[in-house]
């Protein structure tokens, strides 16, 4: 029985996506990020149709997607509020917001509160140190924060105020498209074991040399 | 003109007095897109390169001492030159997975001028005959994902990318993909793995770096974001010019991001091997000092995983050399700077704890002995430390890096500096990474230790036998 968990446009995307590589398995990881878009976490019937997409197996799957930290095996909140605490945050209150958010929400890092809306996360260094401290809410950038600012940021996801955060589990809203026929080539590296053409231009360049 | 102030679409740049070869455009709110790009010269710098041989653009590349500047600081332009020939396809990988605690620059680059990098990794591609360029961005970097793959849909239109680049030969192609957390993707064999659909372990290196076995097997270079989007810049106005800035050893600019106790924390682009911590830390064109009056107490000159430096320290240069010898190192230009109200042995606990949860797990010295500095750096804060705990979080490090650790001179006590980098029992530099914050507090704050110890604990140290059950 073929795998049928990405079905119409996401199955066009996954398509996509595993063209743009010479090896399918490279595929992998951007394809549990699309599985992840389409439920909100990484389920096992997903992992079965990404091993198919990818001619691995689910373990293998499961074995690449469990080291990494963005992956959720299970349900969480639509949510997901990443506060940093490392050093430069640290040192500018990142521990005290995370202790007021888990207050607010009444859940602490790691839970998802009981309607599924939030899930709450003690992060590392999210690359945004000089505007200490940050957050990222399902990655998008909440900078400078205030305990107050954080609680009129929770106020305005539950009232569906806030238009620049998709629910979790969606990345980046533009994707890559190489129009056809404009692509070089992607094969696999097997097929690609010719020196590429502009490089003659080396060769001419050292015979004029050698005839001067 | 430079605003001297913070960019408002650029949160955190600072549009100060000095080079731009990176950061020019980034004062415009649509930096991002093509048609400023093409509006700001953009572009211009492939043109260039094309109307030369490949051969001759590495030559420039070479000449200017273009330094990484993902950490290591190797010259790109050598780098460049250990790939074995004919071996193809070769392939390029962007590294964008920027994690390092306090870095903050490439996340900017991405975001800011798109078309510069992809410039820049063009211009590599051809001088070295890559076919395949990867641009891998940090999972959680949403926003550098959606700008770069909206600037590579519209160079692929205008035939910036893809078949028959500007109507000549060259041709390649760029893959945008992206990770899902982990900060250990960042080392370069890690990357690979990542990239192959793996777990991002790294590989055992040497005796085979990337540029002779990479990606599928094949060679490849792997670079840093800021490091190639210095190419554009550089093939427009030569390696004369891009050395007229910095000193000889460091030549041209470099991003820097200085977060903590400061007036005014923000990214910077300065001038290497000129530019001094103390410009940097108390200069009006940077940060302005020390917050609230307070005094300095000690900073991170590179990274979470740079050996820490002290007052005496801040006259010294931001240039790799100077800064390695005196024990420490620039790594990826990130640096974190504490007053005087900071907790030293907390302070040290948060890294260990981000190298702890971050290990991959792979060489055991860092796997375990990451977990135990954590564990006994955690009760040491809460007043559980035992006597013998200073003693045996420098055995674990010595386990992790043996021999004496880079450490920064301490003139009050008549030490020297020890010169970076340290030795490692493990195969990539993150175990002794954790031991970096480690041994430069107790060198230094060794009474903050003792005092957190002598608090409660009356144990003797010969009373302390060192069993599995201490540990736990």
């Amino acid at each position: 029985m073929p795998e049928t968990y990405f079905t119409g446009e996401n199955l066009a995307i996954a398509e996509e996506i595993i063209s743009r590589y010479p090896v399918k398995k490279s595929a992998l990881i951007p394809l549990l990020h699309l599985a992840q878009e389409q439920d909100g976490w990484v389920t096992d019937d997903a992992m079965r149709h990404i091993a198919e997409l990818t001619d691995t197996t689910p373990a293998e799957v499961k074995g690449t997607g469990s080291f990494y930290e963005m992956f959720k095996f299970h349900p969480v909140g639509k949510y997901m509020i990443n506060v940093c605490t490392n050093l430069s945050c640290q040192l500018l209150g990142g521990e005290e917001l995370l202790e007021h958010a888990e207050n607010v929400l009444g859940i602490k890092a790691g839970g998802t509160t009981d309607d599924g809306m939030f899930t709450i996360e003690d992060v590392e260094c999210i690359a945004a140190c000089t505007e200490a401290p940050c957050l990222q809410v399902n990655y998008r950038y909440r900078l400078r924060l205030t305990t107050d600012d954080l609680d009129q940021l929770i106020d305005d996801i539950r009232n569906g105020r806030t238009t620049d955060i998709p629910e979790h589990g969606t990345l980046g809203v533009v994707r890559q498209h190489i129009p056809a026929g404009q692509g070089a080539g992607i094969v696999p590296p097997e097929q690609a074991n010719e020196r590429p053409v502009w490089l003659a231009r080396n060769d001419a360049a050292e015979t004029s040399e050698g005839a001067v | 003109m430079p605003t001297h102030d913070y960019v408002p679409h650029a949160p955190g740049y600072v549009d100060n007095e000095g080079p731009k070869i990176v950061t020019s455009r980034f004062v415009h709110e649509d930096s991002h897109t093509l048609e400023r790009y093409e509006a700001t010269g953009g572009y211009e710098g492939l043109r260039r390169a094309l109307d030369r041989t490949p051969a001759d653009v590495h030559t420039e590349v070479r000449d200017a001492v273009v330094l990484g500047r993902g950490g290591a600081g190797f010259p790109a332009g050598v780098k460049w030159g250990f790939m074995p020939p004919g071996k193809f396809p070769y392939y390029l990988v962007v590294n964008g997975d920027e994690s390092e605690p306090g870095t903050y620059k490439d996340r900017l680059l991405m975001e800011r001028d798109p078309h510069q990098l992809i410039e820049g990794c063009l211009i590599t591609c051809y001088a070295l005959g890559l076919t395949q360029c990867f641009l891998y961005v940090r999972g959680e970097m949403a926003h550098a994902q959606e700008v770069i793959a909206q600037a590579l849909n519209d160079a692929y239109a205008k035939g910036y990318v893809g078949k028959n680049i500007m109507g000549t030969e060259f041709s390649v192609d760029i893959t945008l993909t992206w990770g899902a957390g982990a900060y250990i993707v960042g080392e370069e064999t890690a990357l690979i793995e990542s990239l192959e659909g793996n777990r991002g372990m790294p590989r055992l290196k040497p005796p085979f770096f990337p540029a002779a076995i990479g990606l599928y097997g094949q060679p490849t270079i792997v670079n840093n974001v800021e490091t190639l989007s210095n190419l554009p810049w550089l093939m427009l106005n030569g390696a004369d010019q891009y050395k007229a800035y910095g000193s000889e050893a460091s030549p041209g600019s470099r991003m820097v991001a200085v977060s903590g106790h400061v007036n005014r924390p923000g990214v910077y682009e300065i001038e290497q091997g000129v530019t001094t911590f103390r410009d940097l830390f108390y200069g009006d064109n940077f940060c302005r000092g020390i917050r609230d009056g307070h005094e300095l107490k000690m900073f991170v000159p590179g990274g979470g995983s740079a050996p820490w430096f002290f007052p005496e320290q801040v006259d010294l240069p931001l240039e790799g050399r100077t800064v390695g010898g005196e024990g420490s190192m620039l790594g990826s230009g990130a640096i974190m700077v504490m007053d005087d109200t900071t907790d030293a042995v907390k302070a040290a606990l948060r890294l260990v704890r981000f190298y702890a949860r971050e290990s991959c797990g792979k060489c055991t010295p860092c796997r375990e002995g990451t977990t135990w500095e954590e564990r006994i750096l955690q009760r040491i804060l809460d007043g559980e430390g035992r006597p013998s705990d200073i003693d045996k979080l420098l055995d674990i490090a010595d386990n992790i890096s043996p021999g004496p650790y880079p450490v920064a001179a301490d003139p009050s006590q008549g030490l020297d500096a020890v010169p970076f980098p340290p030795k490692q029992t493990t195969i990539c530099p993150l175990g002794p990474s954790s031991v970096a914050p480690i041994t430069s507090t107790i060198r230094r704050f060794r009474h903050e230790y003792e005092a957190k110890i002598t608090k409660r604990d009356s144990i003797p140290v010969s009373a302390a036998p060192v069993t599995a059950e201490v540990m736990s």
